[in-house]
């Protein structure tokens, strides 16, 4: 005990320096205070900040070792299967650091887990807001800085592995080249601003080099800040429940709750990356070689995040290809690799706005949809994934086919069809599972729960007693808004004459009535007593019934 | 045989007994175990003979009774050599059990003699590769780094980076390497089975050849970054991310979003 106040006394003196100059001592206890509320998925985000942060330390680690540099050299280190090897430098010091440092592999390799990690923990965050539509105002231009962190990622991953110059990843160079080939027109000349004259040349890897430990690097930390800054500025997003609100944020101060979980969650993901860098090879670039641009193997994949383009451009045809005056048009790499991610990727980005014209909802939310009370929102969510899984393992068509035993045609084929059955299908199925748990909630709030109990009256009717629902769980069942979708004004006024802008209102209504036109109803505080009272004969469970305080609590939010 | 008899119930009499049984056992068995065959020696008139019994026993029905094949069928066997029977047979791909995109490799059915005798038979119909002796593919003689760059200029597009395999077309596929012996790889290169093609002695030379054998002898060794994930790459590489990272940070993140109750 006396240690621990001698501590704090020693420490005091520093502490009230920094305040008396800085003012902190007010920002941290302000900071302390600020509740956040409470569910596991709120942690999703912090998986990714986590392990951005490993990245940040091995990283710098790694680069003490790495010479971005594309001069020839001869391997003379401790690998047998490379001796006298020509290769560049960038290879050799991959070498080099992973072979004759200590603890360079386990840097490498945990590097190259959390980078995995990090991009997977993105997309399941953003899934997160995404289907809870935690992206509505005020957040929307969060939802864009999120969006830009993961086309960040995605660049700082290709840029990072590119480095260490093997085969694998030079062939992954040499698609990109021919992507950025396939653009018409300025493509050839922006290869040759690329790789500064024909691919490969000598400029790529120090170019890359930079574009990955300072520029994208610098902006993911900077976007990650601001991220984070908006999140404390617009409070955290709680789910529905008991006395949650639009206006407070019902959960437990940062200090000490959450600052102890954090702590323990960085611990947990430092670990597990740990572990998986030291048990676990990752990118053996001692497989695949120096690159030279002849040689390509049987298996030549990107990392995950990148399968989806190396899908489509397997699921594209080559017909697509047409010369027209001497002049080739590659649409069968334009349309997969450029056309298709763009499409995807600018709805993804305009997704909060698209829906917020569709819904003509103009006021904040803090409370978070429950995905079930968003079909369309939650099917459209649904049937982004089956795209993405298709492209995915359309992308790894080669590998399917060897380990179970199939024909890589009939795989195509099949990938073929399904990239334009499935999105349908799951929209369809995810949908209808969506109002069916809506309409099973109704059932649930104005009947109760099933008991099994059987009750014969003296009239001989046998009914089944049902429970009613507890105040909580009620409260989860009619808490949301219905949303309907936008009224269509008349073409013309009480006078006959055209009213302009009809048009636009017209597509913003079938917009509208594709998100909205299907829809269940919530209980509304009329139909619940209807139901109790209906239940005049169920006196059982009509006498725990308590409606008119219930009324009162849903008035009162949708008031406010 | 007292001081025998007064241990007998010695705590490390079982173990000791253990020991010299093991000893035992072991000497017998190398005393009693054949050596390893010496290099084919000329094929006396009694392995012709064997070796025909066996090929209309086992191999007639598809590739005809003098191994002329049969069109559409069976390949002729006239000229194929030593080295591609021992090839087919050792490794269990022949005799075929049904027809499909490609003859996978199964349990072998004959013995080593078996297959040399109908080896010889086969290979006295017409010139052809002869299975290779065991200087021509001892690992210890090749060069590991010039042999994975014959590996990946020549070998890697089918069966990957370290021969872990790949896809060819309408269901065949360029088999892993990882369990083929060095002579089943010298025997490949030379008769070219199936999808393969020949690299013969000009294409790559005997030394080269035993370069490629070294490179992917040293791939047994294992990985020193851990379990090798199959060797396939970013995929399976990317599966255990996200199965095992993902799965375990997911688990985490709900254990300690968890209430305390």
């Amino acid at each position: 005990m006396s240690t621990n106040a001698r501590d704090a006394g020693a420490l005091a003196p520093p502490l009230d320096y920094l305040d008396q100059r800085t003012g902190l001592a007010k920002v941290l206890k302000e900071f302390s205070r600020k509740i956040f509320p409470d569910h596991w998925s709120f942690l999703l985000g912090e998986i990714a900040l986590f392990s951005f942060i490993v990245l940040l330390l091995t990283g710098t680690f790694i680069s003490l070792f790495f010479v971005p540099s594309m001069d020839e050299v001869t391997y003379s280190g401790p690998l047998a299967t490379m001796q006298g090897v020509e290769m560049s430098k960038a290879f050799d010091s991959t070498l080099h650091l992973s072979f004759e440092v200590t603890g360079g592999l386990l840097m490498r390799q945990m590097h190259h887990w959390a980078a995995l990690i990090f991009i997977g923990a993105i997309v399941v965050h953003m899934f997160r807001i995404f289907f809870t539509g935690a992206f509505r105002k005020p957040r929307e231009i969060n939802w864009i800085i999120g969006f830009t962190l993961l086309i960040l990622g995605l660049a700082e991953g290709f840029s990072g592995y590119s480095l260490p110059d093997d085969v694998l990843s030079g062939n992954g160079l040499r698609i990109t080249d021919g992507v950025v080939k396939s653009i018409p027109i300025i493509g050839s000349y922006l290869s040759y601003f690329i790789f500064g004259g024909e691919f490969p040349g000598q400029h790529i890897i120090p170019r890359l080099f930079t574009v990955h430990i300072l520029l994208v690097p610098a902006l993911i930390l900077g976007l990650i800040g601001l991220h984070l800054f908006l999140v404390v500025l617009q409070k955290h997003t709680q789910f529905p429940g008991a006395g949650r609100t639009n206006k407070n944020v019902v959960g437990y101060p940062i200090f000490p709750v959450y600052a102890a979980k954090q702590a323990g969650m960085f611990f947990i993901i430092f670990g597990v990356l740990a572990l998986m860098g030291a048990t676990m090879t990752i990118n053996p670039v001692w497989n695949y070689g120096p690159y030279d641009p002849s040689p390509i193997s049987a298996g030549a994949q990107p990392d995950w995040y990148m399968l989806f383009l190396e899908g489509a451009l397997r699921l594209t045809p080559g017909f697509l290809e047409v010369v027209i005056g001497g002049y080739t048009l590659s649409l069968n790499i334009l349309i997969p690799a450029v056309v298709v991610p763009g499409l995807l990727f600018t709805s993804m980005a305009l997704y909060p706005f698209i829906e917020s014209w569709a819904s003509g909802d103009k006021r904040e939310h803090h409370v978070l949809d429950r995905p079930r009370n968003a079909p369309v929102r939650t099917a459209l969510g649904y049937s982004l994934l089956s795209v993405f899984l298709v492209l995915v393992l359309a992308g790894t068509n080669d590998i399917i086919a060897t380990h179970f035993s199939l024909s890589i045609e009939a795989i195509t084929w099949t990938f073929r069809v399904l990239i334009f059955v499935l999105p349908v299908v799951t929209f369809t199925v995810a949908k209808r599972v969506a109002l069916g748990l809506q309409r099973k909630d109704r059932e649930m709030v104005l009947h109760g729960h099933e008991t099994g109990k059987i009750v014969r009256f003296d009239t001989g009717e046998y009914i089944e007693v049902h429970q009613p629902l507890d105040e909580e769980e009620r409260w989860l069942r009619v808490q949301h808004e219905p949303r309907r979708p936008i009224p269509l004004l008349p073409a013309q006024n009480e006078r006959g004459v055209r009213r302009p802008g009809y048009r636009r209102d017209a597509i913003r209504s079938r917009v509208s009535r594709f998100f909205y036109a299907d829809r269940v109803e919530p209980v509304t505080p009329a139909e619940l007593a209807a139901a109790q009272a209906h239940g005049g004969h169920d006196e059982i469970s009509a006498s725990q019934h308590d409606a008119p305080e219930l009324t009162a609590t849903r008035e009162g939010s949708s008031a406010g | 045989m007292k001081a025998i008899a007064a241990r007998r119930h010695h705590r490390f009499a079982p173990v000791v007994l253990l020991a010299l049984a093991l000893l035992t056992t072991g000497v017998l068995y190398a005393a009693f175990t054949p050596g390893p065959a010496q290099a084919a020696s000329a094929p006396t008139q009694d392995d012709l003979t064997a070796g025909n019994n066996l090929f209309r026993a086992n191999c007639a029905t598809c590739h005809g009774m003098n191994a002329q094949g049969r069109p559409g069928v069976a390949p002729s066997l006239i000229g194929v050599g030593a080295a591609a029977v021992d090839f087919q047979v050792s490794t269990g791909r022949m005799p075929l059990m049904n027809q499909g995109a490609q003859a996978p490799a199964k349990p072998v059915i004959f013995t080593e003699e078996q297959i040399r005798q109908m080896a010889a038979w086969v290979a006295s119909l017409g010139p052809g590769p002869a299975v290779p002796a065991p200087e021509e593919v001892d690992p210890a003689k090749g060069d590991a780094a010039q042999g994975m760059e014959l590996f990946r200029t020549n070998c890697a597009m089918c069966h990957g980076a370290v021969g872990q395999g790949g896809a060819l077309t309408n269901g065949k596929y360029a088999p892993n390497l990882g369990k083929a012996s060095p002579t089943t790889i010298y025997e490949a290169m030379v008769t070219g089975p199936q999808s393969m093609p020949v690299f013969n002695n000009a294409t790559i030379t005997p030394q080269e050849k035993r370069d490629i054998i070294a490179y992917l002898q040293a791939q047994k060794a294992g990985s020193p970054g851990g379990v090798t994930l199959g060797s396939i790459g970013p995929v399976s590489e990317g599966l255990w991310a996200w199965l095992l990272g993902i799965g375990a940070l997911i688990g985490a993140a709900v254990w300690i979003g968890a209430k305390s109750s």
